[in-house]
């Protein structure tokens, strides 16, 4: 039953995506607009797939760029969002930095990092770990503080120290805004690999759009469109599946209500 | 013997005088609530007994010592649960032992031993949103139990629960309370809660709070639903209500 309203939601976006595309397809098919300008669906999808030998490697690049950065960010938002929480003055003084530094768009800078780190791996990671660093940041430290203060109350009085009172409450307590801080990060750290290969490099998505943009190939720029998405995508996916792992007491909660006898 | 003192407890916050001058004595066994208007600073005299907050004037005695701003001696139970959501039960219960530096197999097993006598059998394994709110309660007075067992502080333990469930809660109350050879300081603002399950009934005013009057319910145990009909007990609810 539930599946079926599930399906009977999902036919009104489905038949306005299928309607852009057919629009699309024939508006090219007509040739009313060049190819070069906007290429048919079918001849991105087409292209997608005689290049994906070519694309595998780039892929693999942005990939690794993406995961090291993501995983980097992770640590240190760990690492300096329990400071902040544990100490205030610490807070003060740098949520203001934190909150300022988002509003330098990241394509700005990205050529600094290639001025200081060249045009290897690092200026990219390095550039993803600071655009993923930022939403993994702000909600952990929302889910440090939005613990009960009741609840706190009881655990000190039975005595925990510092130490207990982080990992017996304040972390697990947090874990459901460091997942969703986690699900945006996760998706900006592809985007955030392709912006800092676009400055410069010898391998990557971005590299290989810039390439394939100077020689007309729009065909070729969207197919890498599509799987920077896809890949953005995937990593949202996979971060949800953990979460869901990660927490079974939420997954749970429509079991069973038991009720007094 | 007297297992906690009160003596001329005052607190203020800022411009708020919440407690004037309190002093109550709980002896060993004994079962003695606290009954006062809402806002009369009932939380804060539990938080000062705890030592989680300290008092402006006046000492916190446990059996004969200082106690003042010292945590990690008395229990303490809310009117909230307080159950952490991702813990299951007996996870949840534990975690007093586990404070304390037991191991968890050796915490388990000493955990283990209560969930029959608090009604809790079979559930070790759930997860508290997946009880029901009595059920949730029990959980928490064990966890409060198995973190000091002499001496309980119940804040308003079944304030959160329907009608039904909170009588029910009231009798089981009771009941397990002849096993546990604790002593327990209950706070309320049910008059009929207070004289069925106390031994004594200190009436507080509204803030700043002082005790206005101490009630000595002489009604034997067990009791039951007859006792709300006794005559004791309507005698001590008339006074109760003149007084408030």
């Amino acid at each position: 039953m539930k599946r079926l309203v599930n399906i009977r939601e999902q036919v009104v976006p489905i038949s306005f995506i299928a309607a852009i595309l057919i629009i699309w397809e024939s508006v090219a098919a007509l040739q009313i607009v060049p190819t070069y300008i906007l290429p048919a669906p079918t001849k991105i999808i087409i292209s997608l797939f005689t290049n994906l030998p070519v694309l595998k490697e780039h892929i693999l690049v942005t990939l690794m760029e993406a995961l090291v950065g993501f995983v980097i960010s992770i640590v240190f938002a760990l690492f300096i969002s329990i400071i902040m929480d544990s100490i205030p003055v610490v807070r003060r003084a740098i949520y203001p930095l934190i909150i300022t530094s988002q509003t330098v768009p990241m394509i700005t800078i990205a050529p600094l990092f290639a001025i200081w780190f060249g045009f290897g791996y690092l200026p990219k990671i390095i550039i993803v770990a600071l655009v993923c660093f930022f939403p993994i940041t702000i909600s952990l430290l929302e889910g440090l503080a939005s613990v009960e203060e009741d609840l706190l109350n009881l655990i000190k009085s039975m005595g925990a120290s510092k130490v207990q009172l982080y990992k017996i409450i304040k972390l697990p307590s947090a874990m459901p805004g460091f997942f969703s801080g986690l699900k945006i990060s996760g998706t900006y750290s592809i985007t955030g690999a392709t912006i800092g290969e676009w400055v410069g490099g010898k391998k990557g998505l971005g590299v290989y759009m810039l390439r394939v943009k100077s020689s007309f190939a729009t065909d070729k720029v969207f197919a890498t469109i599509i799987i920077i998405t896809l890949l953005s995508l995937g990593m949202l996916k996979i971060i949800s599946y953990i979460e869901r792992k990660a927490m079974p007491w939420v997954h749970d909660k429509n079991n069973m209500v038991w009720e007094d006898e | 013997m007297k297992k906690v003192e009160a003596i001329n407890i005052k607190k203020s916050f800022g411009q708020l005088h919440t407690l004037e001058d309190i002093s109550l004595s709980l002896e060993e066994n004994r079962f003695v609530s606290l009954l006062g208007p809402s806002g009369c600073g009932k939380s804060t005299l539990f938080n000062i007994i705890s030592g989680l907050t300290l008092p402006d004037r006046g000492e916190i005695l446990i059996d004969g010592e200082v106690y003042n701003g010292k945590t990690g001696r008395v229990s303490y139970m809310h009117q909230k649960d307080l159950l952490l959501p991702w813990k299951n039960i007996l996870s949840n219960v534990m975690i007093p032992l586990i404070l304390k530096g037991e191991s968890k197999n050796q915490a388990e097993k000493k955990a283990l031993e209560y969930f029959h006598l608090f009604g809790l059998d079979g559930f070790e394994k759930n997860y508290p949103n997946q009880l029901s709110g009595g059920m949730r309660q029990r959980a928490s007075l064990l966890r409060a139990y198995l973190f000091s067992k002499d001496i309980m502080l119940l804040d308003e333990p079944f304030g959160g629960l329907d009608a039904i469930t909170k009588r029910k809660m009231q009798h089981w109350l009771l009941e397990v309370f002849n096993n546990l050879n604790s002593s327990i300081l209950f706070i309320t603002h049910d008059i009929d809660e207070a004289i069925f399950l106390s031994d004594e009934i200190y009436i507080l005013s509204k803030r700043p709070a002082v005790v206005k009057k101490v009630f000595q319910v002489n009604i034997g145990r067990p009791r039951d639903d007859n006792t709300f009909t006794n005559v004791e007990f309507i005698r001590i609810k008339k006074e109760i209500l003149n007084l408030l």
